[in-house]
């Protein structure tokens, strides 16, 4: 076996810190739910294609920019995550029903896009797709970069408010022991709204990004659960930056290993590594 | 019984048997069959769904099977081999087909296969991609892809480069593990050995695999003079997507099962090769059945909005299918499975993709696959020459 150039290394690289920004992304949200609301919201995959299929829509049809259709989309399922999380409230659902209800939601919404969009493969041409630009011998691609730009600056963003505004302690501290922020005069009713209206709308940013890069199967929802999940393991639930690392490490990870050995290893990656972090670090997850 | 109560209750008792007799006989003949109609396959399937509307309703215009119309029962798999195999124990135990039609993809075929040999029921399939592993004697593939497409379909890819002056020197094999993909890269890799041309570069990826990236870059660093991509739906399109992302274009690159609709809509495919038994232009859809398909085919797409509304492989295959299971049974005049099945066996069966025998390995007869590139935006088949589109060769860099 010949070593690979530093090049090809630094670009599989690259690839890997692209693809794992979106990893994160679309782990963000979801770990969020999972970790603060003791939510496990399957129906994050498909929140996450049904907005990347309005952006295909709003901008094949509609001409917009691809970018502007978030003006409409993160709005629009941050009321659809609302109601949600309401729904759910209102009907008492326990954690490992909400993986059943999301489920069975999930598969609500991929059958509502077969309908509207068919089972056929769509892509979004946007100007962005034809964009690249070079660093030395390396190639950035700016549709990647934008995820990367969004999926890093709303890490950080949720990061400082959960970890530096009394709205975050809130919600943090209602996660933690819900009887006693309420005795503290947390609305914890308010802000399950907010935050389920918020990890949905992330979810539609994380489907713009998407739409930008990836072509468009409503069966392709399932391919993500699998190592987003891993992503949100272990990057840690309720955690804002966790998931954007994790995604990134497993991202690399899997880029660098199709670099020097067969890329049929790679999917092995990301699992390996979650099964070692939870041997090693149990119970931080 | 006064001789006037007899006479009218035989009237109404001849009236009651003919009647019965001609519900008998204008019963339709069922055909079932299940198709992905939801699932990772849906999309494909899709079009297997459209060709048998139409070859159904054509088929009763023209008087239908035996003189009865023909009915046609299609279940939802869900791209689930598993539920393929409880669906097809249903029509025929429940339902009570008269004939069976296979459903798409050959984890489905399979499964349905099992069943038509329990039951002893001729099986006529659209599209299964591993011959070797059709073993029941009573079932007929529409695909003339050959008993052995793992060596002549890539002998044809190496002779269609070899006819435009382009023989390689060195090739990039790589490939999705997918099951009916795989064993044909395999097979390119002992075509190119035999051949001499120089394998610079064998990569295999999993079915689902989403960055494209580092395997775009170690091609690009191979330096081929041709790049096999054992592609599978999208996975043509996701390579040539990150090729361009780091600047580069192979010179000659060829992709097994590519999604049609996709690649030939990509800007980057232009020159991109494939293999296929049909294409939408002449000398293909010249035969009066063909170009009435065809235009059929485009208009109901259209309304279907399918993407890709011209007639291609998967199209034609199924409407082989139906072509198929209906000479077995005009040549028989019966709905006799195994009567059918002999006859099969016996004769060549005329086709929109050609002459069709099946007297050979499995059934399987000769193999039909032709070139097709990418050019100016749709498929044109451009190898062998006789069946190439009128005017049109192998382009190259």
């Amino acid at each position: 076996m010949t070593w690979p150039s530093w090049n090809l290394l630094a670009q599989s690289a690259l690839s890997g810190l692209f693809v794992g920004s979106l990893y994160g992304l679309i782990g963000l949200g979801l770990g969020l739910s999972w970790g603060l609301l003791r939510t496990i919201n399957l129906a994050h995959f498909a929140f996450t294609f049904a907005a990347a299929y309005l952006c295909y829509q709003l901008s094949t049809q509609g001409g917009f920019d691809p970018l502007l259709t978030l003006l409409v989309i993160a709005p629009l399922f941050f009321v659809v995550g609302a109601a949600l999380h309401w729904v759910m409230t209102r009907f008492e659902v326990s954690p490992f029903n909400s993986l059943l209800l999301t489920f069975g939601l999930t598969a609500i919404i991929e059958a509502g896009i077969q309908a509207i969009w068919s089972a056929d493969f769509r892509r979004l041409e946007s100007s962005y797709g034809q964009q690249k630009f070079k660093v030395g011998d390396l190639f950035v691609p700016v549709p990647e970069l934008i995820t990367l730009v969004m999926s890093a600056g709303l890490a950080l963003a949720l990061w400082a408010v959960l970890r530096h505004t009394d709205l975050g302690k809130s919600m943090r501290a209602a996660a933690q022991d819900a009887p006693i922020a309420a005795a503290f005069g947390v609305n914890q009713r308010a802000l399950g709204l907010l935050l389920a209206g918020t990890c949905a709308a992330l979810a539609g940013v994380a489907g713009v990004c998407l739409s930008l890069s990836f072509t468009l199967a409503p069966s392709q929802i399932y391919t993500w659960i699998g190592v987003v999940f891993a992503t949100v393991m272990m990057g840690g639930l309720g955690t804002a930056l966790g998931p954007l690392i994790a995604g990134v490490v497993i991202g690399v990870s899997e880029a660098l290993t199709m670099a020097v050995t067969a890329p049929s290893w790679a999917p092995i990656v990301s699992f390996t590594l979650l099964i070692a972090l939870l041997l090693l670090r149990p119970g931080k997850t | 019984m006064n001789p006037n109560s007899f006479w009218r209750s035989a009237v109404a008792a001849m009236s009651l048997f003919a009647l019965a007799a001609t519900a008998q006989a204008q019963a339709p003949v069922r055909i079932g069959s299940t198709l992905a109609l939801t699932g990772p396959l849906s999309a494909t399937a899709q079009i297997h769904k459209l060709v048998g509307e139409i070859y159904v309703e054509q088929l009763n215009k023209r008087g239908g099977l035996l003189g009865r119309p023909v009915e046609w029962i299609v279940k939802d798999d869900q791209s689930k081999p598993d539920l393929a195999r409880t669906l097809y124990e249903q029509l025929i135990t429940a339902d009570k087909v008269d004939l069976l039609m296979g459903p798409y993809a050959t984890g489905a075929i399979l499964s349905a296969m099992g069943v038509a040999q329990r039951y002893d029921k001729v099986l006529v399939h659209h599209t299964m991609g591993v011959p070797s592993l059709a073993k029941y004697d009573m079932q007929f593939p529409a695909w003339s892809l050959g008993a052995d497409p793992g060596n002549t379909v890539p002998n044809t890819v190496f002779s269609a480069l070899a006819a435009a002056g382009k023989t390689p020197k060195t090739v990039a094999i790589v490939t999705s593990k997918f099951p009916s993909i795989h064993f044909m890269s395999l097979g390119a890799r002992e075509v190119a050995k035999k051949l001499g041309v120089q394998e610079v570069l064998f990569l295999e990826w999993e079915f689902g695999n989403r960055d494209f990236g580092p395997i775009a870059a170690r091609v690009k660093d191979a330096k081929p003079d041709f790049v096999w991509v054992g592609a599978i739906g999208l996975d043509g399109n996701l390579l040539l997507d990150a090729m361009k992302k780091i600047d580069y274009s192979p010179p000659l690159h060829f992709h097994l099962y590519p999604a049609p609709g996709p690649m030939v809509q990509s800007a980057d495919a232009n020159g991109a090769l494939s293999v296929t038994i049909f294409e939408d232009h002449p000398p293909f859809n010249t035969p009066p059945v063909a170009a009435e398909f065809t235009k059929t085919f485009r208009e109901r797409a259209t309304k279907a909005n399918l993407p890709e509304t011209a007639v291609d492989t998967q199209a034609a295959a199924s409407f082989t299918a139906w072509q198929i299971l209906e000479a077995g049974v005009v040549a028989t005049k019966s709905l006799d499975d195994k009567a059918i099945a002999a006859w099969l066996k016996k004769n060549k069966v005329p086709t929109i993709q050609g002459v069709l025998r099946f007297d050979g390995p499995n059934n399987f007869g000769d193999d039909l696959m032709r070139v097709k590139q990418v050019q100016n935006g749709r498929w044109v088949v451009v190898f062998p020459p006789d069946v190439a589109a009128p005017g049109v060769k192998l382009v190259t860099k």
